[in-house]
């Protein structure tokens, strides 16, 4: 070993080294810099019995790209660096992180404890596809932990929320809740999207699993659909069920004895990912890769924007409301600056003044009013976005209903991109003039 | 292909020992150091069953050139190798004792271990008997403990990268064998 290595073994290198580095060393034949695209479905065996044995997973290696591949490997392991755990899973996106994420620890007859302040899209899944898996989820308000702990059963298996949920912009407590899960012996996990590691990093404050949607910010560009799991290997699965007994889908493997601390991410890759086949694609691995070489320079102007596009709207006497919790006025603000030192992230939601039909017809005209921010339905783009669910993703609902639902006819949702700031201000002041 | 060429990060995740213990007995040079000098393991605890850790754990070791000679109270034979019943009865020259038995067997396999001239003693993942671990040092052989000598073969190799783990190693120096030989 020569005193190179031994004089730099043992030092944690920094959440930008990692960012460029982590999960990718240069290729012994070709020393290829960048990660080369493995657009590959399969590998072929050295012999029969290596492959027997690769099929029976006492090898680590390249079978077919359903269940791994090389590209994705990167950014798989780059994504447990940044979020500091014990592995990572690609999926095909973040819903299918999620499901992944469920499908490998829960049972029919299973529930979930789950925060009310969740993506839509989340919602309809734990509400509709996991009836159709008899699961159930149960809905908790996540300030109340008098309510999360209220709802647990002897079949809660988990505990799920967002470190920031919209449109509420409510920041999770996260230590709180990992120390609820610790109690009851269940699982936290935490759709850590809209934070991205660089903002906050869940595993750290005790929580076991982090899934992103890789779509939004990790991806950053706007370019492919994709997600991921990392989990943190602390917990001790050893009398949880569908991780330590006896799997039947592998020819009896108990995963927690054979795996210790991989055992979840090696069932969800092996098992899930494998009968699912909800697999990311190598090269959106690869579009995935690139943007998290940016990722902290990205998030820092995501947040520096964001911060004065909210500060801006308070100001503004058409502007009823802004949910940023990097505003003092937000009842999160106290949690952000625990969760979120860096900032509040790039997505948050705001109310236009006024009432019922009238101020659903200003929400319309506000959108189309606008010159850079573009009119779509996603979130974490390099670019600015912006949507009124009123008249679009939520336009059948009554304006009684939209309240109800916590959405109102007024309510804009804005991911603040990196363009110039100036511009983005200048482009909402012209449109709130417009209505 | 061996891509792990050195400047690792700090490897302290999923360990249950204190930080004092995880830098004497989880040092990653002297693991590295270790499986790069050994080439007989001796296996205690290695069961006949397929789907046991252990078995995964000798079948791996097994493909990548090391001989593996199970301890085993009853078995004649696992993998293809004679079984013996203690360390004791071992007649060949051993490298490595790896041990996969509850904590409080394991000093008496230490002493066992010092008693044939093995080099290294390794008590796998969640295995911790700092009692063993003195008598293994005491008779100067390394130690490791709560680890997993086919994760930390794995790590240093680069397969263990191939399912998304996180290895720790970082390095812009091309891929090269990292075992010191
Ligand atoms: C917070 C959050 N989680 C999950 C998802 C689902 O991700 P995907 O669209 O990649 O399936 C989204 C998408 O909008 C999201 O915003």
């Amino acid at each position: 070993m020569s005193q190179k290595e031994n004089k730099n073994r043992g030092r944690t290198f920094g959440f930008d080294t990692r960012m460029l580095h982590a999960g990718h060393i240069p290729d012994a034949t070709t020393g290829a810099r960048a990660v080369p695209i493995y657009q590959t479905t399969s590998y072929v065996f050295d012999s029969a019995d290596y492959a027997a044995q690769l099929f029976d997973l006492k090898q680590y290696g390249n079978i077919y790209t359903r269940i791994n591949n090389p590209t994705t490997a990167v950014f798989e392991e780059r994504m447990a660096s940044l979020e500091e755990g014990a592995g990572g899973v690609a999926t095909a996106s973040g819903m299918a992180a999620q499901l992944t994420t469920m499908m490998t620890l829960l049972e029919p007859g299973d529930e979930v404890v789950a925060s009310q302040h969740l993506y839509g899209g989340t919602m309809t899944q734990f509400v509709h596809t996991f009836r159709k898996l008899g699961v159930t989820a149960r809905f908790v308000d996540p300030n109340d932990f008098d309510a999360w702990e209220a709802a647990i059963t002897p079949q809660t298996k988990a505990l799920y929320g967002e470190t920031i949920g919209n449109p509420q912009g409510s920041v999770l407590d996260i230590a709180r809740l990992a120390a609820l899960g610790s109690a009851h012996y269940l699982p936290v996990i935490i759709d850590n999207t809209f934070a991205t590691p660089y903002l906050c990093r869940p595993l750290t404050h005790g929580a076991n699993i982090v899934v992103h949607s890789a779509t939004k910010f990790i991806g950053g560009h706007g370019n492919s659909i994709g997600g991921v799991i990392v989990e943190s290997g602390e917990f001790d699965y050893a009398h949880y069920g569908s991780i330590a007994d006896p799997s039947p889908s592998y020819h009896n493997l108990r995963f927690y004895d054979t795996f210790g601390h991989h055992a979840f991410l090696m069932k969800a890759r092996v098992e899930t990912v494998r009968d699912t086949g909800a697999c990311l694609s190598p090269f959106n691995a690869f579009l995935m890769i690139q943007g998290l070489e940016t990722l902290s320079m990205r998030m820092d102007r995501h947040v520096e924007n964001a911060q004065d596009v909210a500060s801006y709207l308070e100001q503004h006497p058409k502007v009823d409301w802004v949910a940023y919790p990097g505003l003092e006025s937000s009842p999160y603000h106290a949690l952000a600056a625990k969760y979120l030192p860096k900032g509040a992230g790039s997505v948050f939601s705001f109310g236009l003044r006024g009432e019922g039909g009238a101020v659903r017809a200003k929400g319309k005209t506000f959108i189309e009013s606008l010159n850079l921010f573009s009119h779509l339905a996603n979130v974490g783009d390099a670019r600015s976005l912006v949507i009124h669910p009123a008249s679009t993703t939520h336009q059948q609902l009554s304006d009684a209903e939209l309240v109800a639902s916590g959405i109102g006819p007024g309510m804009i949702r804005l991911s603040v991109g990196l363009e110039t700031k100036e511009d983005l201000l200048w482009d909402l002041d012209q449109a709130l003039h417009v209505i | 292909m061996g891509p792990g060429s050195g400047l690792a990060c700090d490897l302290t995740l999923n360990s249950v020992l204190t930080p004092e213990l995880k830098a004497k007995y989880q040092d990653q040079d002297t693991v590295r150091r270790v499986l790069g000098r050994t080439r007989t393991i001796a296996m205690v605890g290695l069961s006949t069953h397929r789907q046991k850790a252990s078995f995964f754990v000798a079948t791996y070791l097994g493909s990548h050139g090391f001989r593996v000679i199970p301890v085993h109270p009853k078995a004649k034979e696992i993998l293809g190798e004679k079984a013996y019943p203690t360390l004791l009865d071992i007649k060949d020259p051993v490298d490595l004792v790896v041990i996969f038995r509850p904590a409080h067997e394991a000093p008496r396999y230490a002493r066992q271990a010092v008693v044939i001239g093995a080099k290294a003693f390794w008590l796998q993942l969640r295995i911790v008997s700092e009692e063993a671990a003195q008598i293994a040092e005491a008779g100067g052989l390394t130690v490791v403990m709560d680890r997993c000598v086919k994760m930390e073969h794995g790590r240093y190799d680069g397969t263990m990268h191939f399912v998304g783990m996180n290895t720790g190693i970082l390095t812009a120096r091309r891929a090269r064998r990292w075992l010191p030989s």
